[in-house]
């Protein structure tokens, strides 16, 4: 448990924010498909801990990144955080995505919504690896495609959007990159339709897929025993036994 | 230095501050985050006699000041819990208290003659209040009858202390603590969790899977501190309080109302280190207040 310190707090549209958070200490080490649990303020309508995947982490600077969207109370809270504010901290919590076996591997990374969150930190790990990735974003209209300078760091990026207005329009298992590339391995993070289809294909193509879940829960280690999904092993907790699964351990 | 033990039954805590079934794992889920040792007590995960996968996701709902769930007693069940739990966590020093609950009358005497001879296990707590098993559970905790058929029978074959969790979910909770203690209840805790419901307004759905399930945290407190005020002056044995306990403060109350002890539960999600706090809570307020023990505000309720 930590308590960090805002360092910026930044609107990206209406629905969208990036808290940048800092500390004196270093940061703890932090692997790409990990969360954090905010604590906002335990106020009538944001009682309990608020669970938020790993965007970043920018370890020259000590920093971490947290892409949010406004759906509640509590997220609306944390929009209107100020720089120098304290925030306290559970992390990190979780599983990781697994790295592929060689460098040679061909990723994608899928993500759709504020799920392309931990993909952004994936793909820079991906990429100090000496491994090129391919990102394939969607979302609902062009306001939904978020990081995209930041994405391009790391890989070639491939976007859908359900309006047209930008990329291909329709979804992304449209995706005309689907046909043209061969993959290795497939990591997902969206709402969870999207990722069923994202699983479907990988399924059907024998590409090894990883799915970041975000099962609503109390805790986020393990002691509450709410956020649990059905999995091959039966009922397992999305904080520890995931986020991250691979599709197989899914009972989808 | 003030004197913070406390006797409940046969058993001694160290100071009056447990931790509540559900909401604590088997204490190690906590190990990273604090001292074990420094609190009274922990309640583990509620046991019972077979595994049990509990309910479909979702089962839980944020509500206002607290939280709703149905998590179904998910659990490997006890011989699990002997020979694979046990182990790891006997080690602990604080009082290590198993929640059983069962679907049968026999499933509850199977469970407790199994942990009898678990020696770093000083009790049960007998969980005839779970709201969120269709068989059994609560059913057992909100008739006089039931209640006492339970107790009676477990109380036969366990040998040690026998703690009975009793449901808000009552007409009159006085009731049925007479009635548990009657057939040899060593200890009483209450509350669980009262039954309620959230809805998805925009999608016209429950949000629980199970429609409807158990609610915790603040907005329980002061039903819950009416029940513990009610059951401690009716009953002989000591009352172990619970409900929507945030801070020392909230603990001092219900010891003020009459309890020997209290369970922190939904609060130790929002901060893993709180029944710490908690405890050094209620030290500070007994030096602040010139009191040497504990004792000295257990039901010391002034009306």
């Amino acid at each position: 448990m930590l308590d960090l310190v805002v360092k910026d707090n930044l609107a990206l549209n209406d629905q969208y924010f990036l808290l940048i958070v800092g500390s004196d200490s270093v940061l703890p080490p932090m692997s790409p498909g990990q969360f954090v649990e905010l604590r906002v303020d335990n106020s009538a309508e944001s009682f309990l801990r608020r669970p938020i995947s790993i965007n970043f982490v920018d370890y020259s600077a000590n920093q971490l990144w947290l892409l949010i969207q406004v759906v509640g109370a509590g997220t609306a809270k944390l929009a209107t955080l100020k720089i120098g504010d304290t925030i306290n901290m559970l992390l990190p919590l979780g599983n990781t995505f697994s790295m592929p076996q060689s460098k040679s591997n061909k990723p994608l990374l899928v993500g759709g919504g504020v799920g392309i969150a931990p993909l952004l930190f994936l793909g820079s790990k991906l990429k100090e690896m000496g491994i090129e990735c391919d990102f394939l974003l969607g979302g609902r209209s062009e306001q939904n495609l978020l990081q995209l300078n930041e994405f391009s760091k790391y890989g070639n990026i491939y976007t859908t959007t359900e309006d047209g207005s930008h990329g291909e329009k329709g979804f992304v298992t449209n995706h005309s990159i689907l046909s043209k590339n061969k993959y290795d391995i497939i990591y997902s993070c969206g709402p969870t339709p999207m990722m069923k289809a994202v699983a479907d294909y990988a399924q059907k193509n024998t590409i090894e897929c990883e799915v970041s879940l975000e099962n609503t829960m109390a805790c986020g280690f393990g002691a509450c025993l709410c956020c649990v999904t059905d999995s091959v092993d039966g009922h397992v907790c999305v904080c520890t036994e995931g986020p991250v699964f691979n599709i197989k351990k899914l009972k989808w | 230095m003030v004197d913070l033990k406390v006797k409940l039954g046969r058993t001694e805590l160290k100071n009056p501050v447990m931790t509540a079934s559900g909401t604590f794992g088997y204490g190690t889920e906590y190990a990273d985050f604090m001292d074990l040792s420094k609190i009274g007590g922990i309640v583990v995960k509620g046991t019972t006699l077979h595994d049990r996968q509990g309910n479909s996701y979702p089962r839980m709902a944020e509500t206002p000041s607290g939280m709703l769930n149905a998590v179904g007693l998910q659990n490997k069940g006890v011989e699990y819990f002997i020979h694979k739990i046990y182990p790891e966590i006997k080690s602990f020093d604080t009082a290590l208290f198993v929640n059983v609950s069962g679907s049968t009358i026999e499933d509850y005497i199977t469970t407790a003659e199994m942990l009898n001879d678990l020696d770093r296990i000083p009790g049960i707590e007998l969980n005839i209040s779970c709201p969120n098993v269709k068989e059994g559970g609560m059913a057992f905790g909100t008739s006089c009858l039931s209640a006492s058929q339970v107790v009676k029978e477990v109380r036969r074959v366990y040998k040690k202390e026998i703690m009975v969790k009793l449901s808000p979910n009552v007409t009159d909770i006085a009731d049925i603590a007479l009635a548990v203690e009657a057939e040899g209840a060593d200890s009483i805790s209450l509350i669980n969790t009262l039954l309620g419901m959230a809805i998805n307004a925009e999608k016209r759905i429950p949000i629980l899977s199970t429609v409807t399930g158990g609610l915790s945290g603040p907005a329980v407190k002061p039903v819950a501190l009416r029940m513990v005020w009610q059951v401690a002056k009716a009953v002989k044995v000591p009352v172990v309080g619970m409900g929507g306990i945030m801070n020392a403060t909230d603990a001092i109350e219900f010891l003020l109302a009459g309890a020997s002890a209290i369970q922190i539960g939904t609060a130790n999600f929002i901060d893993p280190t709180v029944s710490v706090k908690v405890v050094e809570g209620i030290e500070d307020y007994l030096i602040r207040h010139n009191y040497k023990s504990v004792y000295d505000i257990i039901g010391a309720l002034e009306i």
